[in-house]
């Protein structure tokens, strides 16, 4: 029995992942595609190797601005969801504009804000990735703030406590689960926001202004190496964030 | 004489713990929309608010610009940004208006998502329910498609564009817009698949026990059980793949270049921000659009799924 | 101690001794479209200090909404309730109550320890204070290996001993219990109530306990008020009393006189005309 749940969890999927390499390492090779079309598992694996430095370099620039984004994203995004829950009117204001946040593409705001804070500062986005991020923050927090059970609410009813007290002992407590959800939802946006913000302009640096230039310029496994590295800062952000949300978790069952 | 039953529940549930309170209809919407405006206009204020009383260079701190600067080119009055929706285009005779402009293409870009989602959410469907099926597939799969959303696929576009320019079956030619709804159903199948996954999985023990006892096979427990059952879960997974598909489509179109989308018209009107500070704006507006118009439709389709969402608790 | 006929407001005593006074309450809760319940209807009924009464009655019979009133987490539409002289609302702020409800309510990300200190921390007690009356009370409920975990890791009885443990934390003259044994299987409910009793032979405290299993009021109580439903009243009381409140032990249930008093408790939930209402001694 123990032994079909390790297969469950681990070994299945890494087989699937070492089954889906070969087989592209194979149709490469095999069904002769061009380098520049799709190159194989260690072409890329290569050229990532070759270029750390560069690519390093790229992952910090856009990591950073991810990283700005995630904690201004986050701060705002819990304090307006805190007053959102105390005061009824404004989640009634706050409401339309976070909803349409939610739906409309973030990142057509990038032009605008180049030219708002100037070309050559990295401000335009960190806003996008901050934006991104506030939105469900701002839900799950607001969620979770609405989460206490009633019959907590009766007992510090019993107990006369005042208002703060109540804040304090139960709701957020009972909150701080949702806010970690909301965190690790939107840890990877921060990094995909930041990173597509850069393809509407900006400073040379970063991510996806390499892989923009790499690929313009056809070197393609260049290009693919750069992928690479923007897929490891994608899982760096959100495995911390999950490591976060786990040790945050570990006691609330609710 | 009296009642004589004598409840064996174990919660004395004798009367709500507090009043039901008279439904209000008609004037709680009305006040819930006349809020939400007054936030949108108190945005509006911020702006201009801002504008009046802000420094021209805006505020640095330390080389990292904080706050924009104001002038007219950076920051466009509210006013500038909505008269240049109505002028023409460009300086050209047979300019049209802005505004019919923006609409055209922001239908373009609408009806490429469409088709982003409509894949999306088919494939999302489909490997959800394998992942239901087999637990082994759920096992094998479901890290990967977490995993995916974390590439960048909007990187990888100019090469799908390469991709789909190899492919030539009969009459059949990839066109450059059908890169754009690859992309864009590649961001609305993991929203789809995961939350289909959970709403398929959701159905009370007691429920599939029931249907076991009537000796029912698995594709008609899923078309009368799982999958109403799952429609509360499919529903907010639905309006997050419709908005992932615009900006995947929007982005995919700045990415590859195509001619006729949104995305297009915002670099290109980016580009003359210095002479024509309300000109970028018109196609936000119109990127916004599109973003409304598609959770709208996801909107109306739960609306249409009323029935199956009866004792859903709003999130 | 035999009880007079229903209503008992001795003329002769003062307000200031009752533990609890209910006097013609009614509690109505407005429905949609004007439809609406009583839940209460002209309700009265005195507690003396040191007494333990259980309300009990069918759904819809008002008992809990009763103890809500008391509690003051509710408020009658029409009566007025006295706990210890004062208003409900006062009683609660000066704290002269504990509770416990069904669902043990216990705050997941806290100790045991943890819970039972949570309303003396409210209250500003010092820290060594807390901890040495938590530790007395985890002594007292019989839980002592268990103090530093957490509810999860619990099962619903031991789960409730917090909870009593917790209602009893700053030493109240009056216990508000809502089936808080309810959700427990027989055995494990028949343990409760002999700890219960224990526990508040040793306090004295005053005891409003909501059930609707028969044999438990009268293993517990000195009076049981029986309620009718739809409109919620008090249809009747029976003083049972089966020996000193600490001394009832395991095999009371077994007693002659304890199925006697189940029985004639059983006759007034039924609403047969009552047997003969009287005290009952314990031999």
């Amino acid at each position: 029995m123990r032994e079909t749940s390790v297969v469950r969890t681990a070994v299945a999927p890494v087989a699937l992942g070492v089954a889906v390499v070969l087989l592209w390492q194979w149709a490469v090779t095999g069904l002769d595609i061009a380098a520049f079309i799709l190159p194989g598992p260690f072409a890329i694996g290569e050229q990532f190797a070759n270029n750390l430095d560069n690519v390093f370099a790229g992952m910090l620039v856009t990591g950073v601005n991810a990283f700005i984004g995630l904690v201004a994203g986050a701060v705002l995004g819990i304090i307006i969801a805190i007053l959102a829950a105390l005061i009824r009117l404004i989640d009634g204001l706050a409401a339309p504009i976070v909803s349409a946040l939610a739906v409309v593409p973030i990142v057509a705001l990038a032009p605008v804000l180049y030219t708002m804070f100037g070309a050559g500062a990295e401000t335009a986005r960190q806003i996008v990735a901050a934006l991104a991020v506030f939105v469900p923050v701002y839900f799950n927090t607001l969620k979770g703030l609405r989460q206490v059970r009633p019959v907590h609410r009766d007992l510090m009813s019993s107990y006369a406590a005042t208002p703060w007290q109540s804040t304090k002992v139960v709701t957020l407590p009972t909150a701080v689960p949702y806010v970690f959800t909301g965190l690790r939802i939107g840890s990877s946006l921060a990094v995909i926001s930041a990173l597509v913000a850069e393809y509407f302009g900006g400073p040379v640096g970063g991510l996806g202004r390499a892989i923009t230039s790499s690929a313009s310029s056809s070197n393609y496994g260049l290009a693919w190496a750069y992928v690479l590295g923007s897929i490891l800062l994608g899982l760096l952000f959100y495995c911390a964030a999950l490591a976060l949300e786990k040790l945050a978790t570990r006691r609330t069952g609710g | 004489m009296t009642d004589t039953s004598v409840s064996l529940s174990t919660r004395s549930s004798d009367v709500p713990a507090k009043p039901v309170r008279r439904r209000r209809g008609q004037g709680q919407a009305g006040r819930r929309f006349l809020t939400g405006a007054l936030g949108v206009v108190l945005l509006g204020a911020l702006w201009e608010l801002y504008k009046l009383l802000g420094p021209s260079e805006g505020v640095v701190v330390g080389g990292m610009t904080l706050l924009p600067r104001t002038t007219d080119l950076a920051m466009p009055h509210l006013w500038t940004m909505f008269a240049r929706v109505f002028e023409p285009v460009t300086g050209a005779a047979n300019a049209i208006p802005m505004w019919l402009a923006v609409l055209q293409a922001s239908l373009f870009t609408l009806g490429i998502a469409a088709v982003g989602w409509l894949v999306g959410v088919s494939v999302g469907l489909a490997l959800a329910l394998i992942m239901q099926r087999f637990r082994l597939a759920e096992s094998a799969m479901l890290p990967w498609i977490i995993l995916s959303q974390t590439v960048p696929l909007i990187a990888i576009a100019p090469l799908v564009r390469r991709w789909g320019a190899q492919i030539e079956i009969g009459a059949f030619s990839w066109e450059n817009w059908m890169s754009v709804a690859l992309i864009a159903s590649y961001l609305a199948f993991f929203p789809v698949s995961v939350g289909a996954l959970r709403g398929l999985n959701s159905p009370d023990a007691n429920h599939v026990d029931l249907m076991r006892c009537y000796s029912v096979g698995w594709w008609k427990t899923l078309w009368r059980l799982r999958l109403p059952a799952s429609v509360g879960y499919l529903l907010p997974s639905l309006r997050l793949a419709a908005a992932s598909a615009v900006i995947g489509a929007v982005v995919a179109e700045v990415s590859i270049g195509l001619r006729g989308g949104i995305g297009r018209l915002i670099i290109e009107y980016a580009g003359s921000a210095g002479g024509d500070p309300g000109k970028p704006w018109a196609p936000i507006f119109g990127s916004i659009l599109v973003g409304l118009v598609a959770a709208g439709f996801v909107a109306l389709i739960g609306l249409l799924l009323r029935r199956f969402r009866r004792g859903e608790v709003a999130a | 101690m035999s009880a007079p006929a229903p209503v008992g407001t001795d003329a002769s005593r003062t307000e200031a001794t009752f533990a609890v006074e209910v006097s013609r309450v009614s509690r109505v809760f407005a429905g949609r479209k004007g439809a609406s319940v009583t839940a209460l209807d002209d309700v009265s009924l005195t507690v003396e200090p040191g007494e333990f009464v259980s309300l009990i009655g069918p759904s819809g019979c008002g008992k809990s909404t009763l103890m809500r009133l008391i509690a003051d987490l509710d408020t009658p539409t029409s009566g007025d309730i006295r706990v210890f002289g004062t208003s409900a609302r006062q009683a609660r702020l000066n704290q002269k109550y504990g509770i416990a409800f069904q669902q043990a309510g216990l705050l997941p990300w806290r100790t045991v320890t943890g819970n039972i200190e949570l309303p003396l921390e409210l209250h500003g007690a010092g820290k060594a204070a807390r901890k040495n009356r938590a530790r007395e009370l985890i002594e007292l409920v019989g839980l002592s290996e268990f103090a530093a975990h957490y509810p999860d890791q619990l099962s619903g009885g031991m789960q409730q001993r917090v909870a009593i443990a917790r209602a009893l934390a700053e030493s109240p003259s009056l216990l508000l219990m809502d089936e808080p044994f309810g959700a427990l299987d027989e055995m494990t409910r028949e343990r409760m109530q002999n700890e219960l009793v224990r526990i508040c032979g040793e306090t004295r405290a005053a005891v409003v306990f909501v059930t609707h299993s028969i044999p438990e009021a009268v293993f517990l109580s000195d009076r049981v008020v029986v309620m009718s439903p739809r409109p919620g009243r008090i249809r009747d009381l029976l003083s049972v009393k089966l020996g000193a409140t600490g001394e009832r032990g395991e095999n009371l249930r077994e007693d002659e006189a304890f199925f006697h008093a189940v029985s004639q408790v059983r006759e007034l939930l039924h609403g047969e005309a009552p047997n003969a209402v009287r005290g009952v001694d314990s031999r």
